[in-house]
């Protein structure tokens, strides 16, 4: 899916629209700016009451409501920034470096 | 039988804008621009021209309404001059790399300071790489024709670029010349009508002006530059079918007096007419002397300017702007990086002159003509290039 979604969004010189305009809205989805980060969040789901700062306080929005009602990055757009773990008044993200 | 009318430069300017049939126009009082927009506004206010004509607070908010106006599709037209160019500099690059067809004229004056209101190059040679088409007028009947050359040229699906028409300023826009003006019925539809393929409109909406990450800037600029180069071809076809039209032809670089002449002279601009003036003596005495004049400045026209040089040995390039800290002027650069890489190449002396409205005779290009040739044989000036008429003490 990732690799997919990058293809669309670093395009050759040829295939710009006129004035690299933007001709769809949300296009900014298809650029993956998670690339660059160095620590991940990691959450504990047993430690986690589903309150939604973590998602409130992400400035990507990558902090996702999963299926159980936990939350989860999506590593795509997080740049570990940290704030999810800063903020989680129930101290269930810590930050794991990325090795790799 | 056409017939020719005397007037004002500027006059007729303002006249071809108004037959490209311009939706809006952005102005602000510049010397020596401003007879063109004054006109444009009387025309609007009689209602022989139905524009919208906005008076603005600054040269800046003028090119900024223009991106605006050309954005959301209408065909646009402003002028200015010298420090209002300046002003412009940093829209001037976003108007090209929107992709936006306005039509711009550059009434040519130095820039300050001194505080200068005379011609020069000095103002559009701050902008050599803004990414606009620039091509420079001789004549005012040339002035006249390059403004509706130019809405054609900018109205081109392949082109849908930013185009500057520069007129020295005084020296031709002030001028009371006879011209042939066309009827509107003449111009038919030598003038497409202006349609653009993108641009905001509130039923199919669009982003104009995105950030350009790393990943697309390089490719946003490269677009821009092929669009610029590949802009020659359409040029060269909309004046070869005024030539075919009309019956007046013109070329990116013009010639008078080549035939095996082995000096050249290079111009830009009005002072031309006077450099033709010192070629006919020059000739008269048998001296081998020719004028070669740019007229398409922007996308430089490498190949027919090689070709235009291909059998002199020494061109005298003519420069009306001081390049502070370069080893010669804009033009000397731009000719001698021309020639650079070609096996046999003529010798290019450089020559400063014209500043700051100071008279251009006939005078100055006999002696720049025996300056060269006395380069050409006992070699070359200290400077790479020389500054006509400076007085030392």
């Amino acid at each position: 899916m990732a690799e997919k979604v990058e293809k669309r969004a670093i395009i050759g010189w040829r295939n710009l629209a006129l004035g690299c305009a933007i001709l769809e809205p949300g296009s900014s989805m298809h650029l993956l700016t998670g690339t660059w980060r160095l620590q991940r969040p990691v959450v504990d789901p047993e430690k986690c009451n589903q309150c939604g700062l973590c998602h409130i306080y992400c400035p990507d929005l990558a902090m996702t409501k999963t299926a159980a009602g936990t939350y989860e990055p999506d590593l795509n757009y997080c740049k570990g920034c940290g704030i999810c773990a800063e903020e989680c008044p129930k101290d269930a993200i810590t930050l794991v470096e990325e090795k790799e | 039988m056409p017939t020719r009318t005397p007037m004002e430069v500027s006059i007729a300017v303002a006249k071809a804008v108004q037959q490209a049939d311009v939706d809006v126009i952005a102005a602000y009082p510049i010397t020596p621009q401003t007879h063109i927009v004054e006109h444009l506004s009387e025309l609007v206010a009689n209602g022989e021209l139905q524009a919208h004509f906005m008076n603005v607070e600054s040269e800046h908010s003028a090119i900024s309404a223009m991106v605006g106006a050309a954005a959301a599709g209408a065909s646009t037209f402003t002028a200015t001059s010298s420090q209002g160019l300046a002003l412009m500099h940093e829209i001037l690059f976003i108007a090209a790399s929107l992709r936006l067809p306005i039509v711009m004229v550059v009434a040519n004056r130095a820039l300050s300071g001194p505080i200068s209101i005379w011609n020069d190059h000095s103002d559009i040679m701050a902008e050599r790489d803004i990414g606009w088409i620039q091509v420079f007028c001789e004549t005012g009947q040339e002035a006249y024709d390059a403004i509706l050359h130019a809405f054609r040229v900018v109205r081109d699906p392949n082109v849908v670029l930013p185009m500057v028409v520069n007129i020295d300023g005084f020296n031709l826009t002030h001028v009371i010349e006879p011209i042939y003006l066309f009827e509107q019925e003449e111009l038919g539809d030598y003038l497409p009508e202006h349609r653009q393929s993108l641009k905001l409109d509130i039923d199919h909406p669009i982003t104009m002006g995105p950030v350009g990450i790393p990943e697309v800037y390089t490719e946003a600029k490269k677009q821009v530059e092929d669009a610029l180069i590949n802009s020659k071809q359409v040029i060269l076809a909309a004046w070869q079918e005024f030539g075919r039209r009309f019956g007046r032809a013109y070329a990116p670089i013009e010639t008078y007096r080549v035939e095996d002449a082995q000096i050249l002279l290079m111009t830009m601009g009005v002072i031309s007419r006077t450099a033709m003036g010192a070629v006919d003596r020059l000739r008269d005495a048998g001296k081998p002397v020719g004028l070669i004049r740019c007229r398409l400045w922007r996308p430089f026209p490498l190949p027919e300017f090689r070709e235009a040089v291909r059998q002199a040995s020494i061109i005298a390039v003519i420069d009306r702007h001081i390049s502070l800290g370069a080893h010669s002027g804009p033009v000397g650069q731009e000719v001698r990086s021309a020639l650079y890489t070609l096996p046999n190449r003529p010798q290019v002396f450089d020559f400063v002159l014209g500043l700051g409205g100071r008279d251009v005779t006939v005078h100055d290009f006999l002696e720049i003509v025996e300056l060269a040739e006395q380069y050409a044989t006992q070699g070359p000036p200290e400077s790479e290039y020389t500054l006509i008429g400076l007085r030392e003490v």
